[in-house]
């Protein structure tokens, strides 16, 4: 707009959704860090029992399902992009089926916790720290399975075409996401505190 | 919104057909509940504000004439607590960041050359929850009582220090309605300040490097940054209350366990980077209306920068200055004293660059300029008396009392509320197209100065002489009477020149000059535009060379970009 | 309840000058050299502009009883005890700096108004030379408050750790302090003392000898409240499920004013506190007395009142040493007449206000949590009479 000599260098923005799922799991994660010093400040602080010591018990398969459910998400992206859509539908569908165990396994894991180890939220500090932790990355677990299975179901009846693939990538991200809070978490409630 | 079609047999079906008549009532209100427009959006948020405003601060005039004399029997104890505490949570939240989201959403794509922000649809969502929220907060009064007939506003605080909030100590819903709408502002928050973000990464035209940003956008990137990492920990906070208050848990229930500090660790890791978004805004107005009105650029504008980068940073690691009462260790004393203490230096650092912006320019005396030289001073002793609250044992003293009190609005009046003045005034000609009246606008400035420093002044001392924050009463012959005297009449200045302000709004609207695209002879591209502008904002998208991009215009002999 | 400037009033005044103008030797002698400089030069100004301040308003003490001299006017920068002296020499130097940047600043803003301002139109025709910056000045203007923050953070780490991490030698008073909402619970465990709202401490004396500190543990009942008199002591809060600490050693007596510093509710306005410094031989007395046994009442009306005392529901709240009285809700009543005020200060502790109060609390103190206990008007007479016999 100048009498200067034209620029002549390419002008490349970064994507607007890439750009927002990054802020958004930024904000996330502030959500996530302000629960988890909670349990941390009440790591063995419980005035009564029960203790994680007797009541936990390291969810192995669950965290195996979740974790590998990151890689099942990645073959499917991969698939997608050499567009071969059945691969596509069948890793993706394999996520879901991964992170619907994770959720099958938190809901019996509450089960029992509540009704044979009678721990609620208001039991003591720890039930407080510890639904309201677990609970804030199943809720998230949920949301993600929603637009997973959003995604399938469109994908299933062809409305997504080859140009909205940005929109895929961007729930594995947030997928991946959810799986790196649950390592945190996992590593916080099953592994460290534990102890108490 | 004005269409300008282009040839004049060509239609265009308007969408206006499905609705009422176009100017009336229905109409109105139909495009602003529909409205995605950033400009739109930008004046309901700046309006909503200001009405806000106008309630709030009838609320704080009722609290000064109650403290006008000691042993006032013009409000009971619950009352004023309930004023005070309304008071603060609306000026903060329902207040201050509508007003500057409002300026964002209005002035951020037009700055850097875009047609809207980037998701159009979530900042209408970001105002509609916000606005919600106002109206949850002071639906408190009629709806709070419930069938207990127990408190009806909240009266807790803005910053509801728990145990004081628990079922225990605040029976009925009152702590319920501020809970809730802070948490839905808070969500709100988050999402315009997403999109905030999006919109200077992505959507800038082309030239427009991060180096070349308008310090307006770059100071608005980093609010935007600060409420994403800060505004979750509030959000946090408020579920945990209501897991406390609703579902038996014990976060804050120091019967079972729980701790009362935590609270205010939670709260003030957002509270102080809130202080921040309050006032980087308030930054970003006098760093775009100073370099105008001296006709100079800023001076150091990569210092600028980096010293709001820092800002930004610093503050996510002072929060518990606010707490050197509770009986923290002298080491976790002596964290934050220092860490506070760092702050001082990049905000010295802006303010000796502003001055030195008008080192050597031809300052002109317009309304924007007037606020911002008033801000410049009054932001000058908001520092300095932070500086002395950082200081861990001073604030022994001083915590908690007016002297408190006095810093805080010397940091948001004298601060934020100046520069919005500054920048309503420096901004309504492009939003309206007329011109504000200056008379008028002079006499809202001297008012409202003058009123300021009376109200708040004398708070210093009446702090210095151990009169507590959020007291009701006091007796007499304890040396604060004189004080509070003089602050309650310095309120009726503010009042007229509030008024005038507002006379000012609605009259130039009306019988003011048309004010031309560029009145101000500004450097920044919304200057470049219409006023107002259309809502497609720019017919071709600009490409910039330069910080100044007009100047380069005006200026094709000696273009900025030569320099940069 | 305001009155006339009094006699007592106006020696305060005349004191707190003598005060700004004797030698400036700040106690403790923190400060050498430049320091010290700065420290006069500051504490004059500063002690002219509290003069100033101190003439404007008169004082007066609302109500005088025993308790020596009265000092309402709770100024921090008049400080009569170790703690507040020494924040008070560290603000001062904090004042100081803070001043000397203000007068610096705001010089060059006023200078760079005026000098470089619209003279006329013809300075629109031509646009100032364009400046973009300058690296030498940038970092001349960043060096300096980077060295100024340097100084404050040194004085502020000094200042923390000499308050914060004060032994209690052996001899301390040490006295519980619980919070409750509006009013304050006082424990002296060693003494076996137990009142309400007012703080009886010994005199301390500068030299090794004499010094006698007074240690505060603070705890709350309830909600979050805080401690603060501003003439001894910096504030700390009193919090629930928690134990803070501080400490007072105050240099002169009579009886120093605080408030409740943390908004704990509705009465946070009436919740304050009291600390009589005395002489030792005076607190020793003070401590006797506290610890002897209450007699029964004799007096006919007293005797009624007894009766009625215990008839009714006041024992649920209320303690009185000795008897069946062992409520723990409400302010301790072994020993109510010695003190000076009634409802954590809302007002002095007289017959009358002692009857308008077991009338109906709410009319004097709204929203206290004693209710209105609907007495007969017999009833309210006879347990007034019995109460002015608790001393």
């Amino acid at each position: 707009m100048t009498a200067a000599p034209a620029q002549s260098l390419e002008w490349k923005m970064p994507s607007t959704r890439k750009v927002a799922v990054i802020s958004l799991i930024l904000t996330e994660s502030a959500l996530f860090t302000i629960f988890l010093v909670a349990y941390l400040f009440y790591m063995g602080r419980s005035l009564n029992p029960p203790y994680p010591s007797q009541v936990l018990t390291f969810p192995l398969f669950a965290t195996i399902a979740l974790l590998s459910s990151s890689f099942t998400i990645v073959f499917s992206e991969m698939a997608l992009h050499r567009g071969n859509r059945l691969a596509f539908h069948f890793w993706w569908a394999l996520t879901i089926a991964l992170g619907a165990y994770f959720l099958w396994f938190t809901g019996t894991e509450w089960k029992h916790l509540i009704f044979t180890e009678h721990l609620t939220l208001a039991t003591n500090v720890f039930g407080t720290t510890f639904y309201s932790l677990v609970g804030l990355h199943a809720s998230h677990v949920i949301i993600g399975l929603f637009l997973l299975t959003l995604i399938l179901v469109l994908s299933l009846l062809g409305k997504i075409p080859a140009d909205h693939t940005e929109h895929i990538e961007m729930i594995s991200w947030y997928w991946h996401f959810v799986d790196v809070i649950w390592i945190v978490v996992v590593t916080v409630v099953y592994i460290i505190s534990i102890r108490y | 919104m004005n269409h300008e079609t282009l040839d004049d047999n060509f239609q265009i079906p308007p969408p206006e057909r499905i609705g009422a008549e176009r100017g009336s009532l229905t109409r109105i209100v139909q495009e602003m509940v529909f409205t995605v427009d950033h400009k739109t959006l930008g004046l309901m948020y700046i309006a909503s504000g200001l009405l806000f405003f106008v309630v709030s601060g009838l609320m704080a005039v009722m609290i000064r004439i109650q403290l006008a004399v000691p042993r006032n029997h013009f409000l009971d104890p619950d009352v004023f607590n309930r004023l005070f505490t309304m008071h603060g949570t609306a000026m903060v939240f329902l207040v201050g960041m509508p007003i500057i989201f409002g300026f964002a959403n209005y002035l951020i794509p037009l700055m850097i050359g875009a047609r809207d922000m980037a998701f159009p649809r979530l900042n209408a969502f970001g105002f509609w929850v916000f606005f919600f929220s106002g109206l949850l907060l002071y639906f408190s009064y009629l709806g709070a009582p419930g069938l207990y007939a127990a408190g009806s506003a909240p009266d807790v605080g803005w910053f509801a220090y728990s145990p004081l909030t628990a079922k225990a100590f605040s029976r009925g819903h009152s702590t319920d309605y501020w809970t809730l709408s802070l948490l839905l502002g808070g969500i709100g928050s988050i999402a315009t300040s997403i999109n905030i973000i999006v919109t200077t990464l992505c959507l800038r035209c082309k030239g427009m490097i991060l180096g070349r940003l308008p310090l307006f956008v770059w100071m608005f990137l980093v609010v935007a940054f600060l409420v994403i990492i800060a505004m979750p920990p509030l959000s946090a906070c408020q579920i945990m209350l209501i897991l406390d208050r609703y579902c038996g848990a014990h976060f804050f229930d120091t019967q079972a366990g729980g701790s009362a500090v935590l609270w205010q660790h939670f709260f003030w890791i957002f509270g102080h980077p809130e202080v921040y978004i309050l006032i980087l805004p308030g930054f970003a107005v006098a760093s775009e209306v100073i370099p105008v009105f001296s006709r100079k650029p800023i001076f150091g504008y990569p210092v600028m920068v980096a010293a709001s980068v820092m800002i930004g940073f610093i503050s996510l690691g002072v929060w518990a200055h606010h707490m050197f009462t509770v009986g923290m260790t002298s080491i976790g004393n002596t964290f934050f004293a220092i860490s506070t203490l760092l702050v001082a230096i990049p905000t010295g650092i802006k303010i000796f660059n502003w001055i030195g912006t008008m080192y050597g320019g031809k300052l002109r005396f317009e309304l924007p300029m007037l606020f911002c030289l008033a801000f410049l001073f009054q932001f000058l002793i908001a520092g300095l008396t932070g500086v002395m609250l950082a200081i861990a044992p001073f604030d022994w003293q001083l915590s908690d009392s007016y002297f408190v009190v006095a810093h805080f609005h010397y940091v948001l009046i004298g601060g934020l509320l100046f520069t919005i003045f500054a920048g309503l005034y420096y901004w309504y000609p492009k939003a309206l197209g007329k011109m504000p009246d200056f008379k008028l606008g002079l006499w809202h400035f001297i008012l409202f100065t003058v009123g300021f420093h009376i109200t708040f002044f004398p708070q210093h001392i009446s702090g210095f002489l151990g009169m507590p924050r959020r007291i009701y009463t006091y007796d007499a012959g304890r040396g604060w009477d004189l004080w509070n005297l003089i602050s309650t009449i310095g309120v009726f200045f503010q009042v007229i020149g509030i008024l005038f302000f507002v006379f000012n709004l609605i009259y130039s609207y009306v019988k003011g000059k048309k004010a031309g695209d560029d009145p101000w002879d500004a450097w920044s591209l919304e200057w470049a535009t219409t006023s107002p502008p259309p809502s497609y904002n720019f017919e071709t998208i600009p490409e910039v060379r330069s910080r100044r991009p007009l100047w380069d215009l005006k200026h094709p002999d000696d273009p900025d970009w030569k320099y940069e | 309840m305001p009155g006339p400037p009094d006699r007592a009033g106006l020696i305060q005044q005349k004191k707190a000058w003598q005060f700004w103008n004797r030698s400036c030797r700040p106690e403790g002698d923190m400060f050498s050299g430049l320091n010290r400089i700065i420290f006069c030069v500051s504490r004059r100004i500063a002690g002219a502009v509290l003069w100033l301040v101190l003439a404007a308003f008169a004082c007066s003490p609302a109500y005088a009883q025993d308790g020596g001299q009265m000092r309402p006017v709770a100024d921090m920068f008049q400080p009569l005890s170790r703690p507040a002296e020494m924040i008070h020499s560290s603000s001062m130097l904090v004042l100081a700096i803070t001043a000397g940047i203000f007068v610096v600043v705001t010089t060059l803003l006023v200078y760079v108004v005026w000098k470089f301002r619209r003279k006329g139109p013809e300075d629109d025709l031509k646009e100032p030379p364009q400046i973009y910056g300058s690296t030498h000045i940038e970092l001349a203007w960043t060096v300096v408050p980077i060295l100024i923050t340097f100084v404050l953070i040194l004085v502020t780490s000094r200042t923390i750790g000499e308050i914060q991490n004060r032994k209690m030698p052996e001899n301390a008073v040490q006295i519980r302090l619980v919070g409750h909402q509006w009013w304050w619970e006082v424990h002296y465990p060693k003494e076996g003392i137990v009142t309400a709202n007012e703080i009886h401490v010994p005199l301390s004396r500068r030299d090794g000898a004499g010094e006698r500190p007074t240690e505060l543990i603070l705890e709350s009942a309830d909600v979050i409240h805080s401690f603060w008199v501003p003439q001894l002591a910096g504030k700390t809060d009193l919090i629930p499920n928690r134990k803070n600490r501080t400490w007072i050693e105050p240099f002169a007596t009579g009886t120093f004013f605080g408030n409740c510093a943390e908004y704990c509710g509705t009465q946070h306005a009436n919740m304050l506190l009291r600390v009589i410094v005395e002489e030792p031989e005076a607190y020793e007395r003070w401590v006797q007395k506290m610890k002897a046994p209450v007699p029964v009442p004799q007096a006919e009306l007293a005797a009624q009142g007894h009766k009625a005392f215990y008839a009714n529901s006041c024992v649920n709240c209320h303690k009185v040493d000795g008897t069946n009285a062992r409520g723990v809700f409400g302010p301790d009543l072994t020993k109510l007449m010695t003190r000076q005020t009634i409802g954590a200060g809302v007002a002095p502790l007289t017959p009358e206000t002692l009857h308008a109060w077991v009338r109906n609390p709410q009319t004097l103190k709204t929203g206290c949590l004693m209710p209105d206990m609907k007495l007969l008007d017999s009833e309210v007479d006879s347990i007034t009479a019995y109460l002015l016999t608790l001393k």
